[in-house]
């Protein structure tokens, strides 16, 4: 408790028959904005963490609602923004810094240890109600028949969202059928970008840079100026592709055709391919010749498309069965178009 | 949202339909709206939804439901092809994970 007193979000405590609970502000400080930000950039993102426990908003009694979390500091700042002005218990467990969804999946926010944290923090005598309140997608972890066994808490399962909260606890612990679908709306999209971009970066500064040290090969051997000519050239677009990619596949994803997301990325490295095509179509040596604008048309979708595969993860919607499928399907094509494409693009240096 | 839907037929989401209950447990829990409730009973009535979390087969209290559970996550399956292992979402010693 001594320690968890100090963090920044704390404004003070309140007295229980368990002892002193800290109490946490329902709004967020610059110091938190930042920490998100930092956290979407990949920056400290899997250290961003706040230490498991009992936590309370507002003047939270013997009767208010006990909500659990993850201790992801930002599902944590998610659901202490949602209690603004609703007097709370939050029960925080111990994830390893993972949201509540992913960890559902692996296990660690899960059944055992709810169990442990309602035990831990003695919470059968800090309320008087027998309830907690789990959001709906920790269900992939939670047990509530397990839970109850185990703990004597009654589970229910609340909203998909922390923002529907004061909503359902209005409506007596009751959430409507929009409250518990997942939805993947643009900005839930297009905030994972960059997380994406960072991830990838250095596999995609490796291709370009591979391709730029290449590029001096061709009629007389190996020859500088080449690299600052076909060779920039072709990094750029390798990175332009990258970008359009990890970009337009989140944001554009409803408008993709297709519904394998290696099929909705291939389109985005077919329009870049268009364009480095028709940037280049006057520059002798780089895609005048008929193996070089292939090569375009091999290599950028097969980049585009293993980029867009790989959001699958990141996406709120897929399968492992039907990842397993496209994959089968989309690897061996990816990695086809890859090795012909660079053999035509190396061609090409010779034939120009 | 309702447009973004992923492949047809592949989902190993099944039901035993004889020894549900109609609780409706598993309605509460489905991210993706998959069943419907009848008078007596529940029913899979959009299995192309499913993504296979498996909330529904943990929270039955009648073990009607069963999925292979699983995360829909390419660069998962491919760390877990690399170490000879199964799909995994990242190791918490390698830092790394997409979710």
């Amino acid at each position: 408790m001594a320690v968890r007193n100090t963090e920044s979000y704390v404004t003070g405590a309140v007295n229980t028959a368990a002892g002193s609970v800290p109490v946490v502000a329902t709004s967020l400080s610059r110091g938190d904005r930042i920490g998100s930000w930092k956290a979407r950039w990949g920056m400290g993102r899997m250290s961003y963490t706040i230490p498991p426990g009992l936590y309370a908003t507002g003047a939270a009694t013997a009767e208010s609602p006990v909500l659990v979390t993850a201790n992801y500091k930002m599902s944590f700042d998610r659901i202490r923004v949602a209690l603004a002005g609703v007097d709370a218990w939050i029960l925080v467990l111990d994830t390893k810094g993972i949201n509540v969804w992913c960890a559902a999946g692996k296990g660690t926010f899960g059944t055992d240890e709810l169990i442990h944290q309602i035990s831990e923090t003695h919470l059968s005598e800090v309320v008087s109600h027998r309830t907690v309140l789990v959001p709906q997608l920790g269900a992939v972890g939670v047990s509530a028949a397990a839970v109850r066994k185990g703990s004597g808490f009654r589970v229910a399962f609340g909203p998909v969202r922390a923002e529907d909260l004061p909503e359902f606890l209005g409506a007596g612990q009751k959430a409507t059928p929009e409250m518990r679908r997942v939805r993947f709306p643009m900005w839930e999209r297009v905030v994972l970008a960059p997380v994406e971009l960072v991830m990838g970066a250095k596999y995609a500064a490796l291709i370009a840079a591979a391709l730029v040290i290449l590029s001096g090969l061709g009629p007389g051997f190996y020859a500088m100026d080449r690299i600052f000519h076909v060779g920039l050239a072709t990094g750029g677009f390798v990175i332009l592709a990258f970008l359009a990619s990890s970009i337009l596949t989140p944001a554009l994803l409803p408008w993709l055709p297709g519904r394998a997301f290696a099929l909705k990325g291939t389109w985005i490295g077919i329009g870049v391919a268009t364009l480095a095509w028709w940037v280049t179509r006057d520059a002798p040596g780089l895609t005048v010749t008929l193996p070089g604008t292939i090569s375009w048309f091999l290599l950028l979708p097969a980049l585009s498309s293993f980029i867009a595969m790989n959001f699958t993860g990141a996406s709120t919607y897929t399968s492992l069965s039907g990842v397993y499928k496209e994959m089968r399907l989309a690897v061996p094509l990816q990695i086809a178009g890859a090795v012909v494409g660079l053999g035509l693009w190396v061609t090409a240096r010779f034939v120009a | 949202m309702f447009g973004l839907r992923y492949l047809k037929d592949v989902a190993t989401l099944e039901m035993y339909t004889d020894k549900c209950t109609g609780c409706r447990k598993c309605i509460t829990v489905c991210p993706h709206a998959v069943f419907t409730a009848e008078e007596r009973t529940v029913r899979i009535t959009d299995r192309d939804a499913c993504m296979e979390c498996g909330a529904c087969a943990l929270n039955c209290p009648e073990e009607a439901l069963t999925v292979r559970v699983g995360v829909g996550c390419a660069a998962g399956i491919i760390q877990g092809a690399a170490r000879g292992t199964g799909p995994t979402c990242g190791d918490d010693a390698s830092g790394s994970c997409c979710c």
